[in-house]
């Protein structure tokens, strides 16, 4: 080994506790970089073999009844290259031993062949035989939810008729990886259940023999979604068409690609904080490395070694130190980009997971943290370079300072003599002091990040479900029914109040934009459906207007006083202009609300609801769900409770996971920064330090000297820190807006705290590492040497 | 490799008489330092006994040995140890913050002639002028003892002298035992008495009938 690689294994054991700490944050850089791009690369990979294995399809509509016959119709439009018709329904569902309401959705599949789209993926049984109307497959999630096997059985009421069921599959299908219940946001497996039932005798139940009220298609390669959509709308139009879309609008594709986009949010946002920070702490580490061996770098160019050497040399450490990191991140990140995965697979339904990690990932996160860490150490490893051998072997002149800002001011009687130390070495170096509360800044911001997610999800559930939908229950009719079907559900005992609602699906155009939606009519006056301004306050809908969510009017560009366009996608199917009056803020979802009488008078309807809100007095609620069970008008029930609980449940796992993952590495950030600048502070100035230890001063004091400046450094750090962490939580919410739901910028006192509080620990950490290296202080070494 | 033990010093017995400036004579690696950092509370002795006054030093804590500095010994080092970040004021005050009656700092700048460079940083004062600045802030605890490690080892001979100027000065208008450590034999005819040590041994202690002026040695 040559003696120049001696040195720098050497040099390194003795910057172990820096080079650590170095390391770690470069490893929260690198984790984060591959865990999240490993994780989105697995996600995606395994969606697309999934999507072409079980062929999913690319464009969907559903209709109120069409003829088969139709079927060949829509084949022979331009681009379209499969069809597959089905039969699809509500149903409500008994699963033995489970007294909550279940409400499921029943497809059809081909009772002879597999479905030519959207095939289902069995994991466990088998299909059901052809022509039986008492067989189903389910769901994989809602089986385990219940613990179904093939052979159990359950009970379900298909078009007002009860009817008991066995389960011959447990399967899983590529429409419903993400699976949520219509009108809610978040699964609930437990609640919501799919079943799939052969054509034929599901065709029966509904009435729809020869007939179909759902088509997926798939396109001819190249072909635009969009005219095709255009004309399948056309043609349904006539059979009860409510709109197709693309597989782009499909709920499951949504939210999976809402996820991955959040993924790619992480994998940039965060390994640049870190990799930034990473490289700020080696430039200080090699800076002070490069100072204190001046004169062994004008040794070894005395002897012959040329800059390019020194160069490759400090160079080499700087690798080094960096390849730890590397090392250790791409280890970390696999291990919790395995977790990540793993807890997709939760929320995610896939039959299988493909988790990969493309060596691309890895050069990549290679060369940023190479790139980072050189153009950190540049100026550093330069100066090694640049420095003339003769000028080296003289000793630095002695550190210019001069009184602080404050003490021009005139009030330097205030500070002692070891304060004016801190304050003016502070102020000599404002850039580096400036850097080091902005590492300590930015871990403060990322630890709120972890927090930030709590806050908000608490703030959207109370503002949903205890501000604007305060219904304990919400059903939904089979059919649009006369007002007094509300009569008959406030007439049941235990139900204290019911409110109804009409609503509408429809394509809402303004300019040349639009959006599938559904139009709300509420009840003027509602006590449970309210709908509520930014301030949270309750907004009244005009009986000659629209109110409408405010990311809805924004994706429209419409503001209010201008007038919407409306195509009705149900009954006669008008198209309607009606002025925007207002907007409204919401998070989950978003719709158009009118008024229940304005929007039965535009359908040119009666007095016609298709659904209610119902507040229940509690002890009664098992009451009213048999009640409920045993009318068939009921098409479906939500209790509101169940909705959060189990979003709770799923949601406190995945939020704790991120919590415990940006809280360590924001804990590394704050330790990285606040250790490395305190023990480079102690080596540029234990020979001070140690000469007033010599003259009298105790530990506690010297320690004063060192400790106040990383004080006073941890303690400026918070404000910043807490702003940065309002915008870092800003930006992410901003940029996961989208019309499924909407983060709201919430911030708890508790979140600052903690930020604030894992900060404070990372410092006193460091402060007690530091304050045992005070008291080895070399009280002798420090009088025969000069710096 | 095993250790060996080395003795820097062995069976020394020396007393320091009050107010009396003392030589230490040596080559390097005498053992005069190690006997200086034993007398000034900065390392302990493996053997023997150390008194300072009535206080047995040989088997004190860390915290009896840093009041001892604090409060009793005044040190003047080879390369000043100045606070880069204190003005040469401030420098002196530091000390004097923290001890019992201690003197102005102006007043100890004055007594080594530096009361015109009072507000001046190190970097902006000469080697001589630094180590004056030491010798101040030395001084201005009026310790009882005061040790001075080569005080003039980094300075040419002119700088040194104004140096031994304001340590004899100092010595004399406040009554600090002084010990100086030096291998300049040409400092010698300065000291009340000169200890010659070799190999950690004391080899002999000689009287000077006369101190000389600072200002009349050269070397």
């Amino acid at each position: 080994m040559r003696a120049l690689n001696r040195k720098l294994w050497r040099d390194l054991w003795d910057m172990r506790g820096m080079v650590l700490a170095i390391a770690l944050v470069q490893v929260g850089g690198v984790a984060t970089f591959v865990m999240s791009l490993s994780t989105y690369d697995s996600l995606l990979l395994t969606r697309d073999r999934y999507y072409r294995e079980q062929r999913f399809a690319e464009v969907f509509a559903s209709l109120k009844r069409a003829p088969e016959s139709l079927a060949e119709r829509i084949r022979s439009l331009p681009g379209v290259d499969q069809v597959q018709t089905r039969v699809v329904a509500a149903v409500r569902l008994e699963v033995p031993g489970f007294t909550d309401p279940v409400t499921g959705t029943l497809l059809s599949v081909p009772d002879t062949h597999p479905p030519r789209l959207n095939t289902l993926y069995l994991r466990q049984g088998r299909t059901p035989e052809a022509g039986r109307n008492d067989e189903v497959m389910i769901d994989e999630s809602f089986a385990d939810a219940h613990d179904l096997q093939p052979g159990d059985r359950l009970a379900a009421t298909i078009n007002g008729r009860r009817k008991t069921l066995t389960i011959t599959g447990i399967v899983l299908s590529p429409e419903y990886i993400y699976a949520i219940a219509p009108g809610a946001v978040f699964p609930d497996f437990e609640h919501y259940g799919i079943l799939w039932m052969g054509r034929k005798p599901l065709a029966t139940a509904y009435d729809m023999d020869g007939a179909f009220n759902d088509v997926a298609l798939s396109l001819e390669h190249g072909t635009d979604a969009e005219t095709v959509i255009e004309s399948l709308d056309r043609l349904l139009a006539r059979y009860g068409g409510r709109g197709a879309y693309a597989r782009e609008d499909q709920l499951s594709h949504r939210f999976l690609t809402e996820e991955l986009h959040g993924l790619e949010t992480m994998a940039t946002v965060f390994p640049v904080i870190f990799l930034g920070v990473a490289a700020f702490l080696l430039n200080v580490v090699i800076g002070r490395l490069v100072a204190t061996q001046r004169e062994q770098i004008a040794i070894l160019k005395a002897f012959g070694y040329s800059n390019f050497d020194v160069g490759r040399h400090y160079a080499a450490l700087v690798l080094m130190i960096i390849g730890l990191g590397l090392a250790g991140g791409i280890g970390a990140g696999i291990w919790l980009g395995r977790g990540l995965s793993a807890m997709y697979m939760q929320f995610y339904h896939f039959p299988f997971l493909h988790y990969r990690l493309d060596p691309l990932i890895i050069g990549l996160a290679a060369l940023v943290s190479v790139l980072a860490g050189l153009a950190g150490t540049l100026h550093a490893v330069g100066r090694a370079v640049r420095l003339p051998p003769a000028e080296a072997m003289r000793p630095v002149t002695p550190t210019a300072y001069r009184p602080t800002l404050i003490e021009r001011l005139g009030l330097q009687r205030l500070f002692s003599q070891p304060t004016r130390m801190i304050a003016r070495h502070i102020e000599r170096r404002p850039v580096k002091s400036l850097l080091m509360v902005a590492g300590m800044a930015s871990a403060c911001g990322i630890i709120m990040v972890a927090n930030f997610q709590k806050d908000a999800v608490r703030h959207m559930i109370d503002v949903q479900y205890t501000m604007s939908q305060r219904q304990d229950l919400s059903v939904t009719f089979t059919e649009p029914s006369s007002h007094t079907a509300l009569y008959s559900l406030a007439g049941l005992p235990g139900v204290e109040y019911a409110e109804g609602v009409r609503s509408v699906p429809a394509r809402l155009r303004f300019e040349h934009r639009s959006y599938r939606g559904s139009l709300q009519g509420l009840e003027s006056g509602g006590k449970l459906r309210r709908v509520l301004d930014a301030s949270l306050r309750r907004v009244d809908i005009p009986p000659d207007g629209i109110v409408m969510t405010d990311y809805l009017a924004e994706l429209l560009g419409i503001r209010p006083g201008e007038v919407l366009t409306v195509e009705v996608l149900e009954g006669k199917r008008p198209v309607l202009k009606i002025p925007v009056t207002g907007t409204t803020s919401e998070y989950l979802g978003v719709s158009a609300y009118l008024q229940r009488e304005t929007l039965n008078r535009l359908m040119q309807e009666g007095d016609a609801v298709n659904g209610a809100y119902l507040s229940v007095d509690p002890p009664l609620r098992d009451r009213v769900y048999r009640e409920l069970d045993d009318m068939p008008r009921v098409a479906g029930i939500l209790v509101r409770d169940n909705a959060i609980r189990s979003f709770y449940r799923t949601m406190d796992e995945t939020i704790l996971y991120f919590s415990f993952v940006s809280a360590l590495l924001g804990g590394f950030i704050a330790f990285g920064v606040v250790y490395n600048s305190a023990r480079i502070a102690l080596s540029e100035r234990d020979r001070e330090l140690a000469s007033l230890r010599v003259l009298g001063f105790t530990h506690p004091e010297v320690a004063y000297i060192l400790l106040g400046e990383l004080g006073i450094a941890t303690l400026l750090a918070l404000p910043p820190g807490f702003l940065f962490g309002r915008l870092l939580c800003g930006y992410l919410s901003q940029s996961f807006r989208s019309d499924l739901y909407r983060i709201p910028l919430i911030l708890e006192p508790g979140t600052y705290a903690f930020a604030a509080a894992v900060v404070l620990a990372s410092a006193a950490f460091s402060a007690l590492m530091l304050w045992r290296k005070l008291r080895k202080l070399d009280l002798i070494g420090v009088l025969k040497t000069r710096e | 490799m095993g250790e060996i033990e080395v003795h820097a010093l062995r069976g020394v017995d020396l007393e320091l008489y009050a107010g009396e400036l003392l030589v230490l004579l040596g080559p390097s690696g005498s053992g005069k330092s190690t006997l200086l950092n034993i007398l000034g509370g900065l390392d302990t002795a493996t053997g023997g006994e150390v008194y300072y006054r009535d206080r047995n030093l040989t088997y004190a804590n860390e915290k009896t040995l840093t009041d001892y500095r604090r409060h009793h010994v005044g040190f003047v080092f080879q390369f000043y140890n100045l606070i880069p970040s204190l003005t040469a004021r401030e420098n002196v005050a530091v000390v004097t913050e923290i001890v019992r009656n201690p003197m102005m700092p102006e007043d100890a700048l004055a007594l080594v002639n530096l009361q015109d460079r009072l507000d001046h940083f190190p970097a902006q004062l000469s080697g001589g002028e630094q180590q004056r600045v030491a010798i101040a802030r030395a001084i201005a605890k009026n310790p009882a003892v005061l040790l001075c490690d080569e005080p003039t080892g980094a300075l040419d001979s002119e700088t040194g002298i104004i140096v031994l100027e304001a340590l004899e000065r100092a010595n004399r208008e406040l009554g600090a035992t002084t010990a100086l450590i030096t291998h300049n034999a040409g400092i010698a005819d300065m000291a009340d008495r000169v200890v010659h040590i070799t190999n950690g041994h004391i080899g002999s202690i000689e009287r000077n009938a006369q101190r000389k002026p600072a200002s009349e040695l050269s070397w």
